[in-house]
């Protein structure tokens, strides 16, 4: 019989995942976006280490233009705008990954069963997701946070249940392409119940949409929860947070020229969700290909 | 032979380039041919062997990363790579045409056929109030029958071989100088290929164009050219006239590629198929200097040391091998003897015994009568070819075997047992009955290694786990002929026809006592359509598991198949050994389909030319479903009552008005007159 050669293609393309990720580095979004997220983890996760003053400590120095004492000024309580701003990383960079896996994890099974399993299941489903994307989601929010209370816990709930529909509508589409393919009725026919062809089967082969509609997902999350933050639904006081510091301070930009009180903290939340965009953009592109 | 003005094309040392990832990996190596004025050049080969490549210089389309290293290429006398981009354009406005492969593919979904056509005589400078009655005209010259009515359609609402009409209409639209076919017919019905092929011999002759035409099908080559040259690694290395090549070839690729198909009677109790060993080199490749030498069984150290020579015979056939003259002594890649009892005898009760099976579907709020009382029985261990037209019922059929369809009525009983749909069948009755799909890449979890695709089979369908199923993993993968290097990649890595085998193994993980064969070979080149072929023989010889085989190559299914049963809009329309089916007297449909395949031998059966198109299966004709298209029709009695389907012989069953030995004598008188 015919002799058993290695196809050269074998051993370059076993290494299908080192090359996504060779790809993922030689993109300069994706580059630049990790590089600035990166600095905001490392922010929360350090803040007190690396802040020159304590961002929670008052001084009588209210309200000081920026100088080389407060690199950024200081606000109507003569807190280190600059400590502030580097401490207030870390609430959002919790709730805002949280809130979006909850989503994922909730969208892609709701995804799954609606696609795969079509009837019935399905019509129902998608007339709720329907229904739900109807509904101004800012407003969904601050309802349900006064029904519920502030805490973190439940804004990450609120978040996580309001983008589930439109991971749902991605998965699902992803997933009525998949069922096509003959190694649905493959499975099928050596008798493998539903979950296992959902989850073991067509799952692996739908990743790669999931994926970019997380990153997508996560940078809209960030966007609400300072929304809601400012709206005063959002994280309380005293913790440092770039929208509580916007909402605190943005009635003194009419009363006197004291910007540098809410430009930073704005900066701040803009390089955030500029950077998980970036990261999306270059893992949509390289997932494409 | 015409006057030698400048050939139509001409490849010069042609040498074309791919740039992947950095570096350049050669496509096409100093490939020369000439296609005259008016003459018909084939092109084949095996899938990357640099065939559409080739075409794709010619235009100078070639994609991004390719490009033209050295050689020159010249169209009707104009060197295509100094033209200026302008005078390019002008070059395949006016003297170029191309038809692609897929038809629908070629044609833009948005816009009308008429706005299409008209765009190519606008191109041409005709006047604007000429263009319709142009498009009329050309409409017509491709035989169709109602011009006006199908320039207002758009291209989805036309069938394959219409579109194909519609494409080639355009393509003749400018009274091009040459003509570039890329596998024209190969996702057509043999029927529709027939006629679409008989078209292009037609305006051929009509309008003395010059015609490159790729195919991977030595027959449709052989029916519609007259010189051919082999391309094997993106080296020419046969060429000259059809019949010269085909019936002597001087290269061992190119007899090894006529030996691997299944032909001239060829059956899997008279013989294995012979196939080319190893695999088709990919891109960028370390090739000896023989690129044809690792797989070649006449291969000597001269072979691996010096590029052959080019050897021309005075008749103008070409070779490019150091043992030209030897090239059919090349010994066989596979054992000739059959495996014993290739060919079980019908014995016993029937394994699964399919009765007035009707399989509907909704569509739109038509209902599509997909099966229309269909009853087969399958024995153990034998084979039955299942053949007819795209639309005939023939995956449905077996998708409702198989339980993922439900049928409306009629049952399919296993052993006396009558099986429910999918759902309720025990996993013992799912075990009993596996499938083998027509494309691997879609049947094999591409995110699954070969182990865990093979190992859950193994799980669910023999029950094995833990060591027992490794154990059984390597003696199934020795079954099937696969490397156990294999097991820990992923499906993408490996060619079509290890897939293949891979998707056998899966079936045969259990012990299955009848495997559905949807076309398992139909997207494989010939050599691995004929090691898998064998592999299928073997299994079955030694398993004495029964296929259902469904394929179009109708060469393969006589090949493969013990009984034949040809359907026809969801009927059953003869049903018979494989050897009286295909030797006669046949129903007028068999007839029809048998005379539409194209042979290398170069025997031309008369053509039959069925009428129109295949009938919507939403309202299938009154009386014979066949009559519209039928060139046997007796008349009134055809439109007005359905024949039966009725034994006329010894396990012949056939569904026609006319008596068999009425047929037996027509087409008898008719083979003799036409000779």
């Amino acid at each position: 019989m015919s002799v058993l050669a290695l196809p050269a293609s074998a051993a370059r393309a076993r290494s299908a995942r080192r090359a996504t990720l060779r790809a993922l580095a030689s993109s300069k979004t994706f580059v630049v976006g990790v590089v600035i997220l990166g600095w905001w983890v490392l922010c929360a996760l350090f803040s007190s280490v690396i802040t020159p003053h304590d961002p929670l400590t008052q001084s009588p120095d209210v309200l000081g233009a920026p100088s080389l004492h407060h690199l950024m000024g200081t606000d109507q309580l003569g807190r280190d705008v600059f400590s502030r701003v580097l401490a207030g990383a870390g609430s959002i960079l919790a709730i805002a990954p949280a809130a979006t896996l909850l989503a994922v994890a909730a969208g892609t099974t709701l995804g799954l069963l609606t696609g795969y399993l079509r009837g019935a299941v399905d019509d129902i489903v998608s007339r709720l997701i329907e229904a739900v994307l109807a509904l101004p989601l800012v407003v969904i929010a601050v309802v349900v946070v006064v029904a519920l209370g502030h805490s973190t816990l439940t804004l990450i709930v609120v978040l996580g249940v309001l983008f589930t529909p439109l991971i749902t509508r991605t998965v699902r589409a992803a997933v009525l392409s998949e069922r096509e393919l003959d190694y649905v009725p493959a499975a099928r026919l050596r008798g493998e119940r539903a979950p296992h062809i959902m989850f073991a089967e067509i799952l692996p082969n739908i990743t790669a949409p999931i994926i970019v509609e997380t990153t997508v997902r996560l940078g809209y999350a960030i966007f609400m929860i300072a929304g809601l933050t400012f709206l005063g639904f959002g994280v309380q006081e005293p913790s440092p947070n770039w929208a509580l510091q916007i909402s605190d301070n943005y009635t003194l930009l009419a009363a006197g020229n004291y910007w540098w009180t809410v430009l930073f903290p704005a900066l701040a939340i803009a390089s955030l969700v500029i950077a998980i965009n970036l990261i999306a953009d270059g893992v949509s592109r390289v997932s494409e290909r | 032979m015409s006057v030698p003005i400048a050939a139509a094309l001409e490849l010069d040392e042609l040498e074309v380039v791919y740039r992947v990832r950095g570096t350049d990996r050669a496509v096409l190596h100093g490939v020369s041919l000439s296609v005259g004025a008016g003459e018909s050049y084939g092109l084949v080969g095996e899938s990357g062997c640099g065939k559409s490549t080739a075409a794709l210089a010619a235009v100078r389309y070639l994609p991004r990363n390719g490009r033209v290293r050295s050689g020159s290429i010249r169209v009707a006398g104009s060197d295509v790579l100094a033209l200026s981009s302008e005078a390019l354009r002008r070059l395949r406005a006016e003297r170029l045409s191309m038809v692609y492969q897929n038809p629908i593919d070629a044609l833009n979904p948005t816009l009308r056929v008429g706005q299409q056509i008209a765009e190519v005589f606008r191109l041409g400078g005709v006047p604007r109030q000429e263009v319709r009655e142009r498009c009329r005209d050309a409409l017509a010259r491709v035989q169709i029958a109602d011009p006006g009515l199908l320039l207002s359609r758009y291209p989805h609402q036309l069938s394959g071989g219409m579109a194909q009409r519609v494409v080639i209409a355009m393509a003749l639209a400018k009274d091009p100088a040459l003509l570039i076919l890329d596998e024209p017919t190969t996702g057509l019905d043999a029927t529709v290929e027939a006629e679409v092929l008989d078209l292009i011999a037609q305006l051929r002759s009509d309008f003395n164009t010059a015609v490159l035409f790729i195919s991977h099908n030595l027959g449709v080559i052989r029916r519609m050219c007259e010189r051919v040259g082999v391309l094997y690694a993106g080296r020419l290395v046969e060429e000259g006239a059809v019949d010269a090549v085909l019936e002597d070839p001087q290269h061992p690729y190119t007899v090894g590629l006529i030996r691997c198909i299944p032909r001239g009677g060829a059956r899997k109790d008279r013989g294995r198929l012979d196939s080319i060993p190893g695999f088709l080199p990919s891109l960028g490749d370390e090739l000896p200097p023989c690129a044809f030498a690792n797989r070649c069984g006449l291969a000597a150290p001269i072979c691996r040391s010096e590029e052959p020579p080019v050897h021309r015979s005075p008749e103008q056939h070409m070779s490019r091998c150091h043992f030209h003259e030897r090239a059919q002594e090349l010994p066989r890649a596979t054992d000739l003897a059959p495996p014993p009892e290739a060919a079980a005898p019908l014995e016993g009760e029937p394994l699964l015994r399919v009765d007035d099976l009707a399989t509907v579907f909704h569509q739109r709020g038509h209902e599509v009568h997909a099966l229309a009382g269909v009853s087969v029985e399958i024995w153990p261990g034998e084979t039955l070819g299942l053949v007819g037209e795209s639309g005939s019922g023939k995956t449905t059929l077996a998708r409702t075997l198989l339980g993922l369809l439900e049928p409306m009525h009629g049952s399919v009983a296993l052993d006396g047992h009558v099986l429910p749909a999918l759902r309720g069948r025990s996993q013992e009755q799912i075990r009993e009955l596996q499938i083998i799909f027509q494309n691997p890449d879609s049947a094999l979890n591409r995110r699954h290694s070969v182990r865990r695709i093979l190992l859950r089979a193994l799980r669910k369908l023999g029950d094995l786990a833990g060591a027992r199923a490794e154990q059984r993993l390597f003696a199934l993968l020795d079954s099937v002929r696969l490397s156990e290097r294999y097991l820990d990649v992923r499906p993408s890595q490996l060619s079509g026809g290890l897939k293949q085998r891979v998707a056998v193994a899966r079936a045969f993980a259990g012990t299955p006592r009848l495997v559905v064969c949807d076309e398992p070979t139909s997207a494989l080149d010939v050599s691995v359509q004929a090691a898998i072929l064998n592999l299928l023989v073997e299994l079955q010889a030694s398993e004495r598991v029964a296929y259902l085989f469904i394929s179009h190559d109708l060469g393969v299914v006589r090949y493969i198949a013990d009984r034949i049963a040809v359907l026809y809009l969801g009927r059953v329309m003869e049903l018979g050994a494989a050897d009286t089916v295909f030797d006669g007297p046949h129903h007028p449909y068999t007839e029809a389909l048998l005379s539409a395949v194209p042979t290398i031998d170069g025997a031309e059966r008369e053509r039959i030319k069925l009428a129109g198109e295949l009938p919507s299966a939403t309202e299938p004709p009154r009386g014979c479903v066949f009559h519209t298209r039928c060139h046997r029709k007796l008349g009134e009695i055809c439109e007005r009552q359905e024949p039966p389907l009725v034994a006329v012989a010894d396990g012949r069953q056939m569904r026609c008005h006319i008596p068999l030995e009425e047929l037996a004598r027509l087409q008898a008188t008719e083979a003799v007159s036409s000779r």
